[in-house]
């Protein structure tokens, strides 16, 4: 927006990079991975997404209305939570409600909160911190929910035994499904910690490779980053107990009976 | 809790219900006084596991109504009728750890509160099973079949139920080892007369030894 302080990239350049996947497919062909034609879609659409997305940021970046650009902010939080339900196993009625319920919660709680409290940006809606702000917490809080909602259906699909041993010896719902509601939490979590531990010594984080790419000075840089990474932390960990909350309560009903009969194993076809 | 001594302690009116469709069992009745010794018996798949998971409140019914006590099971907090109605699994789960720390799972539940496990109580009903007391410390992963169900017995006597549910208990005991189930669930029937046993077995003779009276299981129930 302001003087460009990194170098454009041009058309023939990106056909350039794309050259690397080469190395992909030759590979596949090479071990007979079968994965040539699904590496070649998957690039198209990586390139014609991130072409579409270019385009539709600079339209909204040009609004100063915070309704479209809720509305935007709302269809991302909806993909974010139906993308969240399709990497489980197993499912059960309301599932995309209670994914929907927990990334909105989680995302707008925080992201809000980073965007007035600490970031203070002014107007509030300001595109160009909110939609990447919000993106870059969807995209972990996506994570933490499917990662909760999977390991937490699947302990009470597994772990049925135990579950109702508790259940028949007196354990109230909550007693009998505590393991699993921590075992899940403690899955959910393990990323977002793994990430912090090793941040700036084995990985550099791309939002804050970005923000250096385009001419911000290193410690500005840098000071995102880490307002970023406590957001995304408490998102996940946010968004990942609401859905294993609203799961418990759906799939343990109040007169404390394990309710697996609700839940449905899915054929993993999708991706 | 004031109770006369011919009013039934758990019971059963209209029970039904379905799986996928079908009646599994429907209008059945049941009736278990104080002290009784009752068998359900019926083919296999004719929902004896079922009819027993719904009496402990496991499973939900599709039609009845069960009393416990002189109140009916919706009015009862289900983990403190659970605890006074025991159900024991064809297949018991074992928690992970020692054979002392699953008989001691339950003293760790709210509906137990200020009980304690009482390792001299199950000693001497392990001593009963031809059992020392170092059994308490073999890990529950490395029992045989016939012994999980042997500790999972223990484990809901240790509770002190009201009304034990049996479900074909003795399917993986030698005859040894069934006896001694038998004889430590006659020892808790005759320790206190508001007790009664519920057992699902295949075994005839079983039953000729443990039930007093049989209820037939069925879809014309």
């Amino acid at each position: 927006m302001n003087e460009v302080a990194y170098l454009p990239i041009g058309p023939w350049q990106l056909a350039l990079a794309s050259l690397a996947i080469a190395v992909n497919v030759a590979l596949s062909i090479g071990l007979r991975l079968g994965l040539a034609r699904t590496l070649v879609v998957a690039s198209i659409r990586m390139t014609a997404q991130l072409l579409l997305i270019g385009l539709v940021l600079e339209w909204v970046f040009a609004l100063d209305e915070p309704l479209p650009i809720l509305a935007i902010a709302l269809v991302m939080s909806g993909l974010a939570a139906v993308a969240a339900v399709q990497r489980t196993q197993r499912r059960f009625a309301g599932v995309y409600w209670d994914s929907l319920v927990s990334v909105l919660t989680a995302a707008f709680l925080v992201t809000g909160f980073a965007l007035v409290g600490v970031v203070r940006v002014r107007p509030w809606y300001d595109a160009q911190y909110l939609i990447p702000l919000l993106g870059m917490v969807l995209g972990n809080v996506l994570n933490g929910i499917s990662l909760a909602l999977d390991r937490f259906t699947e302990g009470v699909a597994q772990r049925r035994g135990q579950v109702e041993l508790l259940l028949t010896l007196g354990a109230t719902r909550w007693e009998a499904a505590h393991a699993l509601v921590t075992d899940a939490l403690r899955v959910a979590m393990i990323p977002t910690i793994n990430a912090m531990m090793v941040m700036g010594i084995v990985s550099l984080p791309g939002m804050m490779t970005g923000q250096i790419l385009a001419g911000a000075a290193p410690a500005d840089a840098v000071r995102y980053q880490i307002v970023i990474m406590f957001m995304i932390a408490a998102a996940t960990a946010l968004g990942a107990f609401g859905v294993v909350m609203l799961a418990f309560v759906r799939l343990f009903d109040a007169r404390h009976r394990l309710r697996a009969d609700r839940l449905r194993r899915v054929e993993r076809g999708r991706r | 809790m004031a109770r006369r001594d011919d009013m039934p302690l758990l019971h059963g009116r209209g029970l039904g219900r379905r799986v996928e469709g079908r009646w599994l069992w429907r209008t059945f009745d049941l009736d278990l006084t104080p002290g009784e010794r009752l068998a359900v018996t019926g083919p296999t798949g004719s929902g004896k596991t079922l009819l027993l998971r719904a009496l402990a409140g496991l499973d939900p019914l599709d039609e009845g109504e069960i009393t416990f006590a002189g109140a009916t099971l919706r009015t009862w907090p289900m983990p403190r009728y659970r605890a006074r109605v025991a159900y024991l699994p064809q297949r018991p789960s074992m928690v992970e750890g020692t054979v002392a720390a699953n008989l001691r799972l339950a003293f760790g539940l709210k509906a137990h509160r200020g009980r304690t496990f009482a390792r001299t109580g199950a000693t001497r009903m392990l001593e009963q099973l031809g059992r020392t007391e170092s059994f308490l410390d073999q890990r529950a992963e490395e029992l045989s079949g016939g012994e999980s169900q042997l500790v999972a017995l223990l484990r809901v006597l240790l509770i002190e139920p009201s009304v034990l549910l049996l479900d074909e208990p003795s399917a993986s005991l030698d005859e040894a080892a069934s006896a001694a189930l038998e004889g430590l669930v006659a020892a808790w029937l005759a320790a206190q007369p508001e007790r009664a046993v519920i057992w699902t077995s295949h075994q005839g003779a079983q039953l000729e030894r443990v039930a007093g009276r049989r209820l037939a299981l069925g879809p014309r129930a």
